[in-house]
């Protein structure tokens, strides 16, 4: 079962070393009822692949879209989302916080 | 992140030792603290404090936000004596999120039945912990009152950086103890490791509340500062 954030990591590196373009995105930051803590990994590649989880479900879309670009230009960057949007009321979560994510390319 | 920062990380987290990655989100910088070069770092305080609580988060350092990625290994508790205390304890340890561990070579006590939830090594103390490996997030307790199957695994434990090393028996018992690790070559430092008598001073009294004062004592000494004498 790929549980654990450091499972996570070791998808990252396989995937790396099996030549597919990887990106790393890290919740650094929470505040309110975020649904993952901080330290949580998700691992994006070149065509949109994922595993883990940052939000439970919530931005998962957005981060991949900028982790595809993070990998096309190579500049880590760091994303801000309020996950008590429109949104993600009409999905039904639960939340009213907000999260920092850190994504940059494994090279 | 260079590969070689991530490879290296997932190699010290397989070998159980802790690792605390070091990213300056501003810069994109990063570099990786492995346990035994925290000491010696420029944050050595800030890294060792989060190490203990096996937390990520984000700092400020001269002004520059830092992320830092805590890596510990997932802390176990090593336990001889299919007792009833270890009995309490299995679902103590779940509750708390730590491996447990019982071993005891008399298989009428190490039942499948009695603990249904832990990993049942039913091989001598020496010989199974020589297959476990006890490191520094390795609690080690004894609870047989047998010194044949307690004094092995509380040698291999003295002589490993188990973070924990308690064993169950009154001064008078100790003192038994601290005598045969004596004659075995333990000086006086090593058998200080020794929790005993065992446990947080709350006056337990049945299994369970002696589990709980062995537990409490071994979460404060995997959290709390690190102390250099029992």
């Amino acid at each position: 079962m790929i549980s654990t954030d450091t499972d996570i990591l070791s998808i990252a590196e396989a995937w790396a070393k099996s030549g597919r373009s990887v990106a790393l995105a890290t919740v650094i930051e929470t505040w309110g009822s975020a649904p993952r803590p901080v330290g949580s990994h998700l691992v994006i590649d070149g065509d949109g692949n994922f595993q883990g989880s940052v939000s439970g479900g919530c931005v998962e879309g957005a981060v991949v879209e900028e982790a595809v670009d993070v990998i096309a230009d190579g500049a880590a960057r760091t994303l801000e989302f309020g996950v008590a949007d429109e949104t993600a009321w009409k999905v039904g979560l639960s939340c009213g916080g907000r999260i920092r994510v850190y994504v940059e390319k494994v090279n | 992140m260079d590969l070689s920062i991530l490879a290296a990380l997932n190699a010290e987290r397989a070998a159980r030792r802790a690792t605390v990655l070091v990213t300056d989100v501003a810069e994109g910088t990063q570099r990786l603290v492995k346990a035994a070069e925290i000491a010696s770092d420029p944050l050595a305080e800030l890294l060792d404090k989060q190490l203990r609580m096996a937390k990520s988060a984000m700092v400020e350092v001269d002004g520059k936000p830092i992320f830092l990625t805590v890596q510990a290994p997932h802390p176990r508790v090593v336990v001889t004596g299919a007792v009833h205390i270890s009995q309490a304890m299995a679902p103590m340890t779940k509750l708390l999120d730590l491996d447990m561990i019982v071993i005891d070579p008399r298989t009428a006590f190490a039942t499948p039945e009695r603990f249904p939830d832990v990993t049942l090594l039913t091989q001598w103390p020496d010989e199974a912990i020589a297959t476990l490996g006890l490191d520094a997030y390795t609690a080690f307790v004894a609870l047989t009152h047998d010194p044949k199957i307690d004094d092995p695994g509380l040698e291999a434990a003295l002589r490993s950086e188990c973070f924990y090393v308690g064993a169950l028996g009154s001064r008078k018992t100790h003192g038994r103890r601290v005598e045969r690790l004596a004659a075995a070559g333990f000086d006086a430092t090593a058998a200080a490791r020794i929790h005993a008598p065992i446990g947080l001073d709350i006056g337990a009294v049945s299994p369970a509340e002696i589990a709980l004062a062995i537990l409490g004592e071994i979460v404060s000494t995997l959290r709390g500062p690190r102390r250099t004498s029992a």
